[in-house]
């Protein structure tokens, strides 16, 4: 235990030695948080936005009203034709038109199924598909109206009969994107920064050759590992405490559930990012490698945790793969507890897995670790 | 005498290279022993099989009383061994490297004080700086009192001069004969043929090969062949008319002069010269030398 403690004492010092260390550490990283929670949302505003009315009727310009007094499109420009209108999305000047054709208001009259085109620009697909749910919001309102306006209640047979739904956001009611981003963002960063510092420091030790030094010591394979590992099990678990705490002063994320819990999964999370950091190590001889190595799978894991794209959505392969994405875990974990308040019952089988996976892992780094030197 | 390491028919080799070919070798207990022999020679891995770092393919060795592969655990609290590269933190303070090896060989710097003192005390005053900013006489010195501080019975020391200049060589050396008399084994490599009279005993190694061991004194006398030492202003001319003269046994540069051997039993040296004049090079000056040790091993390492 004592050989532990002196490997424990000499890592934390060559770590806060180096002078780029801290930054690294502690400032990079919570201005990532708070830079990228900010940055990093869906919300699609201010679209600008163009209309072409042929009809010149009471109801198309009370369309565009409608558009107009929407929250999310600037001021709809007015273009003579189709034509004209093309040439501006082409050109970026607009995100999509609404053209309105001729009779529009005389088919609304004879309940002879009026219709709008809409064109939206594309290039982005993600905000193409929310500005289109923006518009169509907008014309089924707008039907709504006219059908309250054409209802007349002497006629007791309706002609239409329609479904209202009234919708409530769980656990999020104003679809806060903060709210959902800041857990899942800190988890990012937990992860990159262990997984970086860890894998690059047992390299370092091959790569200047103070390894041979050590290995012709009694320190014992275990005590060695555990030694160079305990200090960014201590790291990461200190991140989590600023990055909760900023959650806290600065988003005001909710934080439903028991923080021990918070606490003990992480715990249990470094162990298996620390046993992935040790084994990157172990087939790599330079700092450079591992950094790379590193990097491509922690690219990986983050684009597919679920935080930027639903794990739902992806192909049957690519969900299959997410079971072995630790930051999909941590990122659910983490979005479970505080935002829902999960409590260990409800999480039990995310912590099963996360344990089996931290065992499997270590003991493959262990092992690769003794076969390599 | 007692034996300290044993060496009996160690092999490695790594892919297609025969690093060490059935070494086999002994040291005595409190000697200087050195290896001698050019880069490439199988000095590095020998030393790490020792040292327990690296599993020979064939073979056995014994360090201490301790089986290399079998004790190795007991092996390493009774050796000591310092890489031909600078080895230690370059990050910590000289006298925190000296306390981590200390600690965690179980012991302090208190403890085993007389054995680095003369080697210590002229690092101590820059004792708060840090490894990486020493200069290279000094990271020996404190890479040679962590390899000591746990007192080892055997000492390794690979290539420990290499990159040093002449002065401290010396003094280095001087510290060696210290620590002989203080009872450690030391077995020592360089490539460096002037250290290897300094040695108790040495083994020259090439290509993986012991080519002979024995007192430096023993292998010059032994040494069969005459050597001229030839001086001249134009080297390279000289070397090549002799390279191709029917009598030479070997010719090659010695720091500023040349070194030959004469194929025949007996031969005129004055012979050698006049052919050199005749091919019109001049100021040719001539003496017959007693060999040096690299005259040996470079005779040695032709075969």
């Amino acid at each position: 235990m004592k050989t532990v403690y002196i490997i424990i004492r000499k890592e934390f010092k060559q770590i806060f030695r180096n002078k780029a260390m801290i930054p690294i550490i502690f400032v990079l990283p919570l201005l990532q948080l708070v830079i990228l929670s900010n940055a990093a949302t869906y919300e699609v505003k201010d679209i600008q936005i163009g209309y072409v009315d042929y009809d010149h009727s009471i109801s198309s310009r009370k369309l565009i009203e409608n558009i107009k007094g929407s929250s999310y499109f600037e001021n709809p420009i007015y273009y003579e034709s189709a034509a004209q209108a093309e040439e501006a999305i082409l050109k970026d000047k607009i995100e999509l038109v609404i053209e309105i054709p001729q009779d529009f208001e005389k088919n609304i009259i004879q309940a002879n199924y009026p219709k709008v085109a809409v064109r939206v620009n594309a290039i982005d697909g993600a905000s193409a598909g929310v500005q289109n749910v923006y518009i169509q919001q907008i014309i089924s309102n707008f039907n709504k109206h006219i059908r309250l306006e054409s209802y007349n209640p002497a006629q007791q047979s309706l002609n239409y009969s329609s479904i209202e739904s009234v919708t409530s956001f769980w656990y999020n009611q104003n679809l806060n994107y903060k709210t959902l981003m800041v857990p899942g963002i800190l988890v990012l960063i937990i992860t990159m920064l262990t997984l970086f510092l860890s894998s690059m420091n047992i390299v370092r030790e091959k790569e200047i050759g103070t390894l041979e030094q050590i290995n012709v010591t009694p320190i014992k394979k275990w005590q060695f590992i555990v030694g160079k590992l305990f200090p960014f099990w201590v790291i990461g678990l200190m991140l989590l405490s600023i990055g909760l705490l900023i959650a806290k002063l600065i988003f005001n994320t909710p934080m439903l559930g028991s923080n021990m819990l918070i606490y003990a999964y992480t715990s249990l999370y470094l162990l298996l990012i620390l046993g992935m950091g040790l084994l990157i190590s172990n087939f790599t001889d330079t700092q450079q490698q591992a950094m790379f190595i590193a990097w491509f799978f922690v690219v990986i894991f983050i684009l597919m945790s679920g935080l930027f794209t639903p794990i739902e959505s992806m192909p049957i392969w690519a969900q299959n793969f997410t079971q072995l994405n630790p930051v999909a875990y941590f990122v659910e974990m983490m979005r479970m507890i505080m935002l829902k308040g999960s409590t260990f019952q409800d999480t039990g089988v995310i912590f099963m897995k996360t344990f089996i996976y931290a065992l499997v892992m270590n003991f493959l780094a262990v092992w690769s670790y003794q076969k390599k030197n | 005498m007692q034996v300290s390491l044993q060496i009996s028919d160690i092999s490695k080799s790594f892919k297609d290279l025969k690093a060490l070919k059935h070494i086999s070798l002994e040291v005595r207990e409190n000697e200087l022993f050195g290896l001698i022999g050019p880069d490439g020679a199988g000095k590095t891995t020998l030393f790490r099989i020792l040292a327990s770092l690296l599993l020979p393919d064939e073979g056995q060795a014994n360090v201490a009383g301790f089986d290399v592969i079998k004790d190795y655990k007991q092996l390493r609290k009774n050796i000591g061994y310092m890489p031909g590269k600078f080895s230690l933190y370059q990050d910590l303070t000289v006298e925190e490297n000296l306390n981590f090896f200390a600690t965690i060989f179980n012991s302090s710097i208190e403890e085993n004080y007389d054995l680095i003192k003369d080697i210590y005390v002229q690092i101590e005053p820059f004792k708060k700086r840090k490894a990486g900013d020493l200069s290279g006489g000094m990271k020996q010195k404190l890479a040679l009192s962590c390899a000591l501080i746990h007192k080892p019975k055997v000492l390794f020391l690979d290539e420990p001069t290499t990159g040093v200049d002449p002065v401290s060589r010396n003094e280095f050396w001087g510290m060696l004969k210290k620590l002989q008399k203080k009872g450690i084994t030391i077995f020592v490599s360089t490539p460096y043929m002037d250290e290897a009279a300094l040695c108790d005993r040495i083994a020259f190694i090439n290509q993986g090969e012991i080519l002979q061991v024995d007192t430096p004194s023993a292998i010059v006398k032994n040494f069969a062949k005459q050597v001229l030492n030839i001086q001249t202003p134009s080297i390279y001319k000289a070397l090549r008319v002799l390279g191709s003269y029917q009598h030479t046994h070997s010719i090659y540069p010695f720091g500023e002069s040349l070194h030959y051997m004469d194929s025949r039993k007996d031969f005129d040296w004055n012979e050698v010269l006049n052919h050199l004049k005749n091919e019109e090079i001049k100021d040719v000056e001539g003496e017959l030398i007693s060999p040096e040790i690299e005259d040996v091993f470079m005779e040695l390492s032709r075969n």
